[in-house]
């Protein structure tokens, strides 16, 4: 992922050829970080000390930027765009990418009606986020009741959750979702139902285990001692502590929904036209790759471009949020390569 | 080893149950399944016949015995676009995937296998490189934009490979490029991590002061213990390669089950479709319980403790 690709796929709403996307970009990145951060809102006061960690960091810090554009040009960007998604454009049909004498909208090509791909690409993030996000947040909700409840009491709630878990897991997911959107059209919401139902499991492992574990403690036997209800101590004592655990889950997870939401949309059981995804872009354009390869290799980048973010921010968030590894990010990060490889060799 | 056996089927059997019996239940969940069949612009006469012949007006009850007899029998009825028996196009279509998944998963074990022990045995080297970057790859990289960079640089732009359906050598590469990446990448990981602490061992300290050299200590001592927890992750990965194999079938023209699975989508022919997701799910349960009997013949400890 080089900084070139980074800017090209950040600038369909931020593009700086766009004179509206400039004051509009200073409020919303106020209002951004919120989305971002909300996560890290969990720690409270240890958040500046978050930021500034996450700061030091170039690597997660272009990766929580690039997240930040892509949420922003979910939000803003189909407004900045207006009709320059649907707007046909006979003159212009399969323009190549880069070539300024067009204006800026079509600085990423055009595809084979005209319609400018940056202004598409624009849109479809709005799709793409509007399915997956729902999707990492009802699976994440659902899981981690569902887990931490099934981990605090044991017995026979914890073995039939568990066998639930197995059960979906044992299939391949896209195996669930062409049945079901079979039967069922294949809508946006029938998509985050599927997505979100294939990816509970995940979130009720993990919680599952950390809550069994916690319940042992000494500080929930403490509180059950005062009688606190089971509600109570699951909601005060043991959400907090599996909280960053699940978060980190979540974020890989993000990556997870995208794909499969790409796939599905590109085979054609996913978003329908004239919806547009990035998935379907890609399939959409995988005619056309003989004579204009922009129309599928674009929207593939911007996917590929946003779950490494994702996948980058995780990691860095599964350091982060550890105490005992997280003195590691206050290093530059050249030494903390060899503190790492130190620290696997003392392990050994 | 009979009893281990016996008793991995029983809980296997349990989620081969549930797609059997889900797929009866969805199929009448949207009220009448003789729009499921029949094509979309059939008239009543022909959906009352339909329903009549299949005994849908019968109570639901008898229906599902129907179906179960139906299942075991392998039919399914026919297919709406070819009046073909469903379950003989299914079968028909399995051997096609089963290749394309037995050699992406050989290229990928052994692969995976030697790289991830070269990594292992030398930090930071070339080796360890690419074990993070291809896992980096296999999880944020959507498999069918890999297959279209494959076919846009190889086939259409350098011209070397065939995009699809010729026959010939050639039309295996790019298909078995794009699956292996993910089953790969994640591999490697995990051989790479179950080297470094068989490495660590006490066992292999002592095969090295009793002199053996480098080769024969990762051939002989460390793989075979780092061979068991890859084998979980194989299994699971294998069980994945259907998502992939559908993405990868589709854009090469594979005439597996992955691509009879979406013809039969876009077509509206469901008995097809049912055919093809419940011959996959006996695929499935039948490799989960191989990977079990592998798993004991690499591990005592397992077949002991399945005795007590």
């Amino acid at each position: 992922m080089s900084p070139m690709a980074h800017d090209r796929q950040g600038a369909p709403p931020a593009g700086e050829p766009a004179p509206e996307a400039i004051p509009e970009q200073s409020p919303a990145a106020d209002a951004g970080p919120e989305r971002e951060a909300a996560p890290r809102q969990a720690h409270g006061a240890a958040r500046t000390g978050m930021w500034r960690l996450l700061l030091r960091d170039r690597v997660a810090t272009l990766a929580a930027c690039t997240l930040l554009l892509v949420a922003l040009t979910a939000l803003l960007g189909p407004l900045l765009v207006g009709d320059l998604a649907t707007k046909q454009n006979l003159d212009a049909v399969n323009t190549a990418p880069f070539q300024s004498d067009e204006g800026w909208a079509y600085i990423l090509g055009s595809d084979s009606l005209g319609r400018s791909m940056l202004a598409r690409l624009a849109v479809a993030t709005r799709t793409t986020v509007s399915v997956a996000v729902p999707a990492v947040l009802v699976s994440l909700l659902i899981g981690s009741v569902w887990g931490m409840w099934a981990g605090y009491h044991r017995g026979w709630r914890e073995t039939l959750s568990m066998r639930t878990a197995d059960v979906i897991l044992s299939f391949p997911s896209l195996l669930l979702a062409v049945v079901v959107l079979y039967v069922f059209s294949p809508s946006a919401a029938n998509i985050v139902a599927i997505l979100a139902i294939a990816r509970i499991p995940i979130y009720l492992r993990t919680a599952r285990a950390e809550s069994a574990e916690l319940q042992s403690r000494l500080f929930v036997d403490a509180a059950r001692t005062f009688g606190t209800r089971s509600g109570a101590v699951i909601r005060r004592h043991v959400l907090p502590t599996v909280l960053p655990t699940l978060l980190t889950v979540a974020t890989a997870d993000f990556c997870f929904v995208m794909l499969s939401e790409s796939s599905l949309s590109f085979l054609g059981i996913g978003i329908q036209p004239p919806d547009i995804s990035w998935g379907l872009m890609t399939a959409q354009g995988r005619q056309y790759l003989q004579t204009s390869w922009w129309m599928s290799i674009f929207p593939g980048l911007a996917i590929v471009i946003t779950t490494v973010s994702a996948s980058v921010l995780a990691a860095w968030f599964r350091i982060a949020t550890d105490p005992a590894q997280r003195w590691r990010l206050s290093l530059p990060r050249r030494q903390r390569r060899s503190v790492r490889r130190a620290g696997q060799e003392v392990a050994r | 080893m009979i009893t281990f056996l016996r008793r991995r089927t029983l809980s296997s059997v349990i989620p081969l149950a549930v797609v059997v019996l889900g797929v009866f239940c969805l199929a009448r969940l949207t009220g009448n399944p003789a729009s499921l069949y029949l094509p979309l612009n059939a008239t009543e006469q022909m959906r009352q016949d339909f329903a009549e012949r299949n005994g849908l007006d019968q109570p639901v009850l008898s229906q599902m015995a129907d179906y179960l007899g139906g299942v075991l029998r392998l039919d399914f009825g026919e297919s709406l676009r070819t009046g073909q028996s469903a379950g003989r196009m299914a079968l028909d279509a399995f051997p096609a995937t089963l290749q394309l998944a037995g050699f992406t998963m050989l290229i990928a074990v052994l692969g995976a296998a030697v790289v991830g022990s070269w990594a292992a045995f030398k930090p930071n080297g070339l080796a360890d490189r690419v074990c993070s970057t291809m896992s980096m790859i296999a999880a944020s990289v959507p498999d069918f934009w890999f297959a279209i960079v494959g076919i846009w640089i190889f086939a259409v732009t350098l011209g070397w490979l065939p995009t699809s359906g010729v026959t010939g050598h050639g039309i295996w590469i790019l298909p078995i490029a794009t699956l292996v990446v993910r089953p790969f990448g994640v591999l490697v990981q995990v051989v790479r991590g179950a080297m470094v602490s068989a490495l660590s061992s006490p066992y292999v300290k002592l095969a090295r002061s009793k002199g053996a050299d480098d080769y024969r200590i990762v051939t002989h001592h460390a793989l075979r213990n780092a061979a068991a927890p890859a084998l979980t992750v194989a299994g699971d990965l294998t069980v994945g390669l259907v998502n992939g194999a559908v993405v990868v079938e589709t854009i090469f023209g594979w005439p597996g089950i992955g691509k009879l699975m979406i013809d039969s989508i876009l077509q509206r022919d469901f008995a097809v479709l049912q055919a093809a997701v419940l011959v996959t799910a006996v695929a499935i349960f039948v490799l989960n319980i191989l990977i079990d009997v592998c798993y004991a013949l690499l591990d005592a400890r397992v077949r002991q403790a399945a005795k007590t």
